[in-house]
Order: structure tokens, then sequence, then C-alpha cells
């Protein structure tokens, strides 16, 4: 029986060979260096691992065809139950293979933590010096891809490209459910999310034009967010910044919150110019004009916060068609900048001295004791970017 | 209700007829199917007058046999609910080529692939496992019924509970379109606001009261109530792992349920714990989930594993290889699968030793894994290895889940996980673990008991039909994942770009039409074996030459189990039994003290289903009525004082006179 199994699979694999010719395995054969790497990751482990399951197999076929009932030939002790060395040696041999598999895996995560820098485009091709990685700030939205090039100060939706052999440095939100960005030829995934921020670092080795996606379902239009990644020589690749520079568009808050709205199956755009503070507000939710932001929040928070009295809120008017609160709970609201944006900005950008309004009144909140808040001394407001807790002072 | 805007009706709260799918025409059509056979059967059991026998017999049933044939039913009437949903999915995936739109929108195929994750695991998977454990585990132990026989029948009804909201989902309002496991912020209240995810939500919440009763019934159980003589480790491995199991769901069950309880405040009383804003942090619904979720695959693997060690002796005629390693290996996996959670989300950013220490964890399950696998392979060694259904089962789980195994131990590695999470790959992998090994674990057990609980065999021919079918079907419908996963093709995908991955999904397809047909024949091999059941009738009790204690009594087994509670000197014990020429004794029969029937647990349930529909639509009168009944009725069952009963003696004496005068005609 065990034997029809497996010559019942060896014939199934004969369409399969005729089949897997014409395909693109773009996972076992990526453009780009990391995703080689994993791929690499992927035939050793799997390598490995052979080493005992198909003895497994084998056995398995060998040992049920050999003891079968009718075959009187074979020994028959139906009280053989233990064995101490062949114990040792079942436990041992997996053991031995999650070992070395073990160190595999510890070193690889390491190398390939998509948060490390690269420090080297190709097998003995380190980075050079002088090259700076390319900078590149992507957002997930309802249900396309926003790419911004904070350096060439230019946005594009569902495309975008790099140069040749130039690291990339991804740094990567979502503007409100969870999804993936993910490029097979060129890295691994990494999650978009809402509020928060992931890094990935990569390299593209090959030109061409290679297909993104998102790798976690997101609502209805999920099958349609899927972007073009472009790999470009070091010309073709100014050149697109150029194209996309010649656009009259601008992105800025209030084009975003348009462009946020949920829609689908979305064609490439491109914005000549963009806010420079747009994906610091995005993945500080505060985009809204007059919205405070997450990491100020935060700050005063880790002052021990202003109690009831700093609590001034706006309600959301964004999407009023869909009914978007609790039914029991306060309708869905934000809470309002103490500052305002320009000053937010200017606070992000040179980590100048928020001046917070210093309420003297005695607290309103929860007959606690009023905690002692000085005005934040020099807030390093891009804290949060950073993925460092804030220190208390 | 803080929105002005939106105003609901006090009487139907937010149900109007808008909420019934009437454009929907393949609900509708289902509907009408579901309808028309739901109105034969009742009319057929009308007609047969069985509503009394069912009532009594069945319903308020505390017999934990009956309460494990229930859920078995439950089961497989979910499977095939569940089942409909694969096969929409692969014809939906196999259509939408070439500009095509398929013959689903979104609306439809998102509630599909989230009804089929969460019905396939916590309404076929779960009760099948639950009842096979209720009605095997106190027949190995000796016992005369579980722990707390009334818990046992709330259990059930309250897993059956769950069952009902989710089938209501189908015809009245919609499902969640989130995914099986409905991370937030999508499935919070700002991006699903509408009745699916309350489904979702509350489902679970009756079902898993049902799963964590039962858990700790079942736990008491094999603490309690094993016969003289057996001590933890002269248990049978079934028994080991069901233990073990049950240990996992009393300990994760509860997450689930706070987990799915802070959803809900967030949804029903604007709280921010998953939200995007104020401070709320999907993440830590992530963490939470896999927390149940991971564990959750041991729950209903191990008992599987049991069955299989079960069968492999069995019908090895041989004593299990290596059983003190096996009851470690086992006790290894339990302690290590809340270790590893994290790995279901490698790329969420944590850090390389966070996620190396989660990869590594993981892999080390695989070292007790492998223990088995190889106990299992020295069970046949040196033995006469009957090639009955259940050990075809079993071999054909050997060579499947081992390959499953090692995918599993791919995704294990992170950067390997970084380019395969979300896959097809994945896809097939957790279905190439779950199918190669708790469906033929189940299968394998469903054929190994079921002469024990109806006496008669399950007709051979239409199980190796099922048998070849699942087989070849599980190979065509999945390995083309595989190799689409290999492609960077990810899941849950409604329409596709490339042509040339249509011809995967075309072999996929038709592997879940083989799949189909493996359905059909097992529902055809019970019909079959029915008609057929004086030719495959057993009166010894022990049709395969069983080793365990539920081998040892009437095939179905008396109300009692045992007129004599057994003594076991042995792992084998029924084995080491008939060894030592056990006689069974024909006189000295004793009153047998019983547990009497109640149908408190049916109405608990009822009023939790009504509970949970009122909350779902935001009928507040109805949800305040129904509580008050809950409350009532579970205080009113305390006084309930008639809770036993004897069985006389004579009687005792009676059925065990018929059964050696059967057992003489035998020979």
């Amino acid at each position: 029986m065990g034997k029809l199994v497996s010559k019942l699979r060896l014939f199934a694999l004969l369409p399969l060979a005729a089949l897997l010719t014409g395909c693109n395995f773009v996972v076992l054969k990526p453009a780009g260096d990391v995703a080689e790497q994993q791929r690499d990751l992927i035939i050793a482990s799997t390598i490995l691992m052979l080493l005992v399951i198909v003895p497994v197999m084998v056995l398995t076929v060998i040992f049920a065809w050999r003891y079968r009932h009718t075959n009187k030939d074979a020994p028959y002790d139906p009280d053989w139950s233990h064995s101490t060395q062949l114990e040792l040696v079942i436990w041992a041999a997996p053991l031995m293979i999650i070992i070395c598999l073990g160190a595999l895996t510890w070193m690889g995560t390491h190398l390939l933590d998509p948060y490390r820098p690269l420090d080297r485009i190709a097998p003995g091709e380190p980075v050079a010096k002088d090259v700076r990685p390319l900078n590149v700030e992507v957002v997930a939205l309802d249900w396309k891809w926003l790419f911004i090039y904070p350096e060439q100060k230019i946005a594009l939706v569902n495309e975008f490209a790099a140069p040749v052999d130039r690291p990339i440095s991804f740094r990567i939100t979502s503007s409100s459910v969870m999804n993936s960005f993910y490029v097979p030829a060129l890295a691994g995934m990494i999650y978009a999310m809402p509020g928060m921020e992931t890094k990935l670092h990569a390299v593209i080795n090959k030109a061409g034009a290679y297909q993104g996606f998102s790798a976690n379902y997101s609502g209805a239009g999920f099958s349609g967010m899927h972007f073009t990644f472009r790999g470009l020589s070091d010309a073709d690749f100014d050149a697109w910044i150029a194209q996309a520079r010649a656009s009259s568009d601008n992105l800025g808050r209030q084009e975003y919150l348009q462009l946020e709205r949920p829609s689908e199956n979305v064609p490439v755009r491109r914005y000549g110019t963009v806010d420079p503070q747009l994906f610091a507000a995005i993945v500080n939710r505060c985009v809204e004009p007059g919205k405070m932001c997450a990491h100020e929040m935060m700050a005063i928070d880790a002052k021990g916060g202003l109690g009831l009295a700093g609590i001034d809120l706006m309600r959301l008017h964004y999407d009023k068609t869909v009914r978007r609160g609790a039914v029991f709970g306060p309708t869905p609201s934000y809470l309002v900048s103490i500052c305002t944006i320009e000053e937010a900005n200017a606070a992000l950008d040179q980590s100048a001295v928020l001046n917070l309004p210093i309420n003297g009144s005695p607290i309103l909140g929860a007959g606690l004791p009023r905690p002692s808040f000085t005005p934040l001394p020099s807030p390093r407001s891009t804290w949060l970017l950073d993925g460092r807790r804030p220190q208390r002072s | 209700m803080s929105d002005p805007t939106t105003t609901y009706s006090f009487l139907l709260g937010r149900f109007s007829l808008a909420s019934l799918p009437l454009n929907e025409h393949i609900v509708v059509v289902t509907f009408v199917v579901v309808a028309l056979l739901g109105l034969a059967l009742l009319g057929a059991i009308t007609y047969f007058r069985l509503w009394g026998y069912l009532w009594r017999e069945w319903f308020t049933t505390v017999d934990h046999k009956r309460v494990g044939i229930m859920y078995m039913v439950l089961g497989i009437v979910m499977l095939l609910r569940g089942f409909s949903d694969a096969i929409m999915m692969r014809l939906q995936q196999a259509m939408a080529f070439n500009g095509s739109e398929g013959y689903l929108n979104a609306h439809h195929y998102d509630q599909i692939f989230t009804a089929h994750g969460v019905i396939m695991i916590f309404f076929v998977a779960m009760p099948l496992v639950t009842g096979l454990m209720n009605y095997v585990v106190p027949l190995q132990i000796g016992a005369r019924d579980v722990s707390f026989p009334f818990l046992n029948n709330f259990s059930f009804w309250m897993t059956a509970g769950g069952a009902v909201i989710v089938m209501m989902s189908l015809f009245v309002g919609e499902f969640a379109k989130t995914g099986w496991l409905a991370y937030p912020p999508l499935s919070g209240i700002q991006y699903s606001p509408d009745v699916g995810v309350d489904y979702y939500i509350w489902a679970l919440q009756v079902a898993g009261v049902g799963t964590t009763l039962s858990g700790i019934n079942l736990i008491c159980t094999i603490i309690k109530m094993r016969c003289p003589g057996m001590t933890m480790m002269k248990m049978p491995v079934f028994t080991w792992t069901s233990l073990c199991t049950n240990v996992l769901i009393v300990a994760t069950f509860p997450v689930l349920t706070a987990v799915l309880v802070l959803l809900a405040l967030d949804r029903y009383l604007g709280m921010n714990f998953f939200t995007n804003d104020f401070g709320g942090n999907p993440m830590m619904y992530v963490n939470l989930i896999w927390i149940w979720g991971h564990p959750e695959v041991y729950i209903l693997i191990l008992p599987a594993f049991g069955i299989f060690s079960e069968v492999t002796s069995t019908f090895s005629g041989k004593r299990l290889f290596g059983y003190t390693s096996m009851v470690y290996a086992t006790v290894c996996i339990t302690i290590l699968s809340y270790l590893v959670w994290l790995h279901h989300f490698f790329t969420m950013g944590s850090g390389a030793s966070v996620n190396s220490f989660f990869g590594i964890t993981t892999m080390i399950i695989s070292i007790p894994t492998g223990a088995k696998m190889f106990n299992w392979l020295f069970t046949m060694y040196r033995g006469r290895v009957r090639f009955e259904l259940p050990m075809m089962w079993t071999l054909a789980f050997m060579l499947i889940f081992v390959i499953g195994g090692m995918t599993g131990v791919l995704l294990a590695v992170p950067p390997a996980d970084f380019v395969l999470h979300n896959s097809l790959f994945l896809v097939a992998h957790f279905h190439n673990v779950i199918i190669g090994g708790v469906l033929f674990g189940l299968f394998a057990g469903m054929t190994y008991w079921f002469p024990k609980a109806f006496g008669f065999r399950l007709d051979p021919f239409w199980g190796k039909m099922s048998f070849w079918f699942w087989v070849t079907g599980f190979f065509f419908a999945f390995m083309p994942l595989y190799v689409l996963g290999l492609m960077g093709v990810t899941r849950r995908l409604r329409v596709f770009d490339d042509p040339s991955l249509q011809i995967w999904f075309l072999l996929a397809g038709f592997g879940a039409f083989l799949i189909l047909c493996g359905i059909l024949s097992f529902l055809m091999q019970i019909a079959v074996s029915i008609m057929r059941r004086a030719s495959l009738r057993d009166v010894t009790g022990d049709p395969w030459h069983g080793r365990t204690l539920e081998w040892a009594t009437s095939s179905p087994p008396p109300d009692y189990n045992f007129a004599f509670t057994p003594v076991v000197h042995d792992g084998d014990a029924w084995w080491d039994m008939k060894a030592r020429g056990y006689q069974r004794p024909l006189s000295g029969y004793k009153p047998i003290h019983m547990p009497r029937n109640t149908p408190a647990g049916l109405f608990l349930a009822g009023f939790s289903v009504v509970l949970a529909v009122a909350l779902i639509w935001y009928v507040w009168w109805l949800a305040a009525i129904a509580f008050v009944g809950l409350l009532t009725t579970a205080i009113g069952h305390t006084f309930n004082y008639k809770r036993d009963f004897y069985i006389p003696a004579d009687e005792v004496a009676h059925t065990e006179g018929e059964r050696t005068r059967l057992l003489a005609a035998q020979v």
C-alpha cells in the first residue's frame, strides 16, 4: 500500500515536471541579493531536513511491506517494545539536524534582519563607503501603495523604482489596516501597520520590472493592491525621477486625505512635489489639520499626562456614510493638537523646543494628585521614528 | 447610542429586510436547498415519531458515548458546509483569470474564506476530536462516564450553539470578511461596521465555553476516574494525548475568550484596545490570538497522534515501541507549544534575536515529533501489519505528514518565512499537516472505533474508495499550492493577472473535486454499512484484536460501560487480560449508580444562542430577556436534586446475560 502511494506520487510529478519549466519561480530565482540569500537558506534547510525525512519515508514503506500480515517469513516479536540504543538514536538524529538548522537560523536571521542596513550588494561586493542608500517611504492605503522619495521630493502611487546595485532603505507604514509589503524578486516581506513604522533594507541587482503586492489580506480591494517595481540603471533612474518631477501634482495633506479614501485597482499616479512631513504625520496619525500626533501624546503621557484638562476632542468627519462608532461608545473623535502644525513640523524637523502651553489651573481628572509637569526641555520628537522609547527625566 | 445619524429600531435592532442576502443568488439557492432538506428531515422525524426518542435518548443524554456520537455528527455535518466553502474558493480562483472576475464578488468571496477557516477549525476538527475523546477516553480508563456528565451535555450544546450561529450568518446578514483570525483594525468597528465580525465573536464565544468546560471535564475524568491499577504510565497513549490536549484547551481557550471580549469591548463600548488611535495596539491582538492559536493546532494534532499510536500497535499486533518516550514526547510538545506563537508573525518587525528564539523553539518541537514518527516505525518493525482501513490512513499519514512537517520547519526559519509568509506555500503547509495529520487521524479513529460504538464495522470497499480519493485528491489539491507559493503567489486573492498561474489552480480545483468524491464515498460508506450491518456485525466487542480496555466490553457498550470495574496490571490492559486467559464474571452483579438525563444543558445553550443573536443585531430587550433566562435556568438547575438513579442488579444481570448468550453463539 505504502509503495502504491509513493508510485502514485511519482506519477503525479510527471506532468508537473513539464509544467514547471514554463513558470516564473520568483522566490527561487529572485533578482535581489537579499532575496537570493533567503532562497539559499530555504534550499540549505530543505536539504538538511531531507537527511532525516527521506530515510523515514523509505523505512515506512519498507517496514510496512516487509512486516505485512501475509509475510510469514518475517520475524514476529509482539513484545519487543524497547531498546535504549535505538531510542537514543531516534531522539539524537532529529536533535543533530535541529542543532545544525538552529545555528543556520540564528546566523541567517541576524544577517538577513530587515532592519539591518546592508553591508554588501552582492556576494563579495561590499557596499562602497561613499554610497548612501536610497530612502523610500512606503504607505499602504486602501487599496493602493504610496511611495514617497523624501530626497527627490516626489511621490508615486503603485509604482516605484531604484537604481541597480544601490542599497534601498524602506520605511513602511499603513494608513488604515494591516498590509504586508512584498516584492518577491527584491527581498522578503515586512508588514505595513497603521501607527507603526517598519523597516526594510534591500538591493536590486538586475534591471527589470518586477511585481510587488500586499501579502496580507486587507479588505475588499486587496486583490488589486499590486504595484510595479523597476530596477533601473543610474541614467534611467534619473530620467524616471525627472518624469515624476515633471508632474504638476502636489501631494500635500489635503490631497493625501483624498487619496487615502478607499479605491481599487488604481493606475499609476505621479506627484512632482510632496509635503516633506507627510510620512511622519501618517505614522503619527495626524495628517488631519489640528489633530494631535501620537508622538506628542506619548511625550505628554511619558511626563505624566495632562489629566482631563488636556483632553480636547474633535470629531472625525471622514466617511460619514458608514457608521464608524461603537454602539455604546463615544463617537469616534481625536485629540486636538496643542500646538499648530507648523510648530509640530518644526519639532519634527529640528527637534526644536516644543512650547507646550502650561495649564496652571488645578487638574480635573479622577481626583489624582497633579503630576509634576514641566515643559519638555528638548523633545526629540523623532524618537518614535528611531524606534526608541522616550526616557523619563 | 451616540451617533445621531444612525438610528436602530427598538424591536429589531439593526435588522431589516435589507439584511437578508436576497440578491446573492448562490445564497438564496443554498437556502432553498437547505430549507427543503431540513423540512424533509423534520418531516421524517415527525412521521416516524422519533421526537420523543431523540429527546429522551439523545438531546438530554448525559451518557458520554451518546454525547460523543452527537459531537461526531455535528463535525461531519459541518464538514459538508466547510468543504462547500472550499470548493467555491477553488472554483473562483480557477476562473478569475484573463480579466474575468470569477463568479464571486469580494463581499461574498471574503466571507467564504473566513467561514471556511473558522468552520473547519472550530466546528469540524474540534467537535470530531472532542467527540472521539468523549467516546473513547472513559472506556479506555475503565470508567462508567466522565467526571461531570451534565457538564458534558452542556458543553456539547454550547459547541452546537456556536455552529448554529455561524450557519445563521449564511442566511441572515453576513459573516466576517476578515480572515479566520479577524485581525484588527480590519475587524474593528471602523473598518467592519456590519454584523459579520459580531457573528464571528459570538459564535466563537458560545462554542468556546463548551470547549473549555469539556476540557476541564476530561482532565478531571482522566486524573480521577482511572480504574484500579491504571497508573499514569499504564494509561493508553490516546488517553495520554487526550490529557495533554485538554490541558492545552484549559490553558489556552481562556486567552481566546479574553481577546474576543476585548475585541467586543472595542466594537460595542468604543474602547481602544486594538484601534489605531488613542493608544490602541492591533499587534496586541495578534500576539494574544496566536498565544491561543498555536497551541490550538496541537490541541488538534495530539489526539490524532494518540489514535495513530493505538492503531499502529493494534494492527501490527505488537506492543507500542517506546511507550515511555512517546509519553515524554507528548508532554514536551504540550509545553513547547506555548513557546512558539511568534512564528506566525516574524514579518511584523520583531528583532532578529526574538525571531531566532521563536524560530528555534519551533524547530525543537520537531524533535519529539520526529521521535514519535520513529516510534510508530519501530512498532511496525517485527510486527504483523494488517492493512485494514485504519492502518491505511495511518501509513498515508506517516508519508504525508513528514512533508508537512518539513515545510513547517522550513517556515520556522525566519528568513525563509520572510519570503513564504502568507503565501500559498503556507496554505499548502497547514493543509498538509491538518488534512494529512488531523483529518487522516480522525478517519483512522472513526473507522477504528466505529464497530465499538455501533456493533458493526464500516464497509471496507467504500472506505477504501474514500481513502484513495482523499489521498490522491490531497496531492492534486495542495502540491500545486506549494508550487504557486514558490512563485510568490499570496493567499486570499480573488482575481489574478498572470495567466500562466491558471493551470495550477485548475489542478488544485481538480484535487478539490477528488476530495469531494472522497467525502461522498465516506458518506456512502456509512450508508452502505448501515444497510449491510447484519453481515458486518461484530458480537465479540473486539473486532480488531485490540489491546486497550474499550475492547473488553460489548459493542456497543451498555450504558454503564463495565459491569465490574476492571483491574489493570499492564499498559496494554486488554491484551494482557486476554494473554492471561481472562474470564468474564457471570454473576455477583450489583446495582450501578448512574447520572440522570436532563434538558438543562440544551436550554442553557438555547438561551446563549438567543443572547448572542440579540447582541449581534443590537436587539437589547431580547438580549436582556435571554440573559435573565440563562441565569434563571442555571440557578434553577442547581435545585434539581433528581440527578442520579441506580440500574438494578437484575437489569445488569439481564444485559450481561444477553451478551454471554451472544458470545456463546459466536463460538
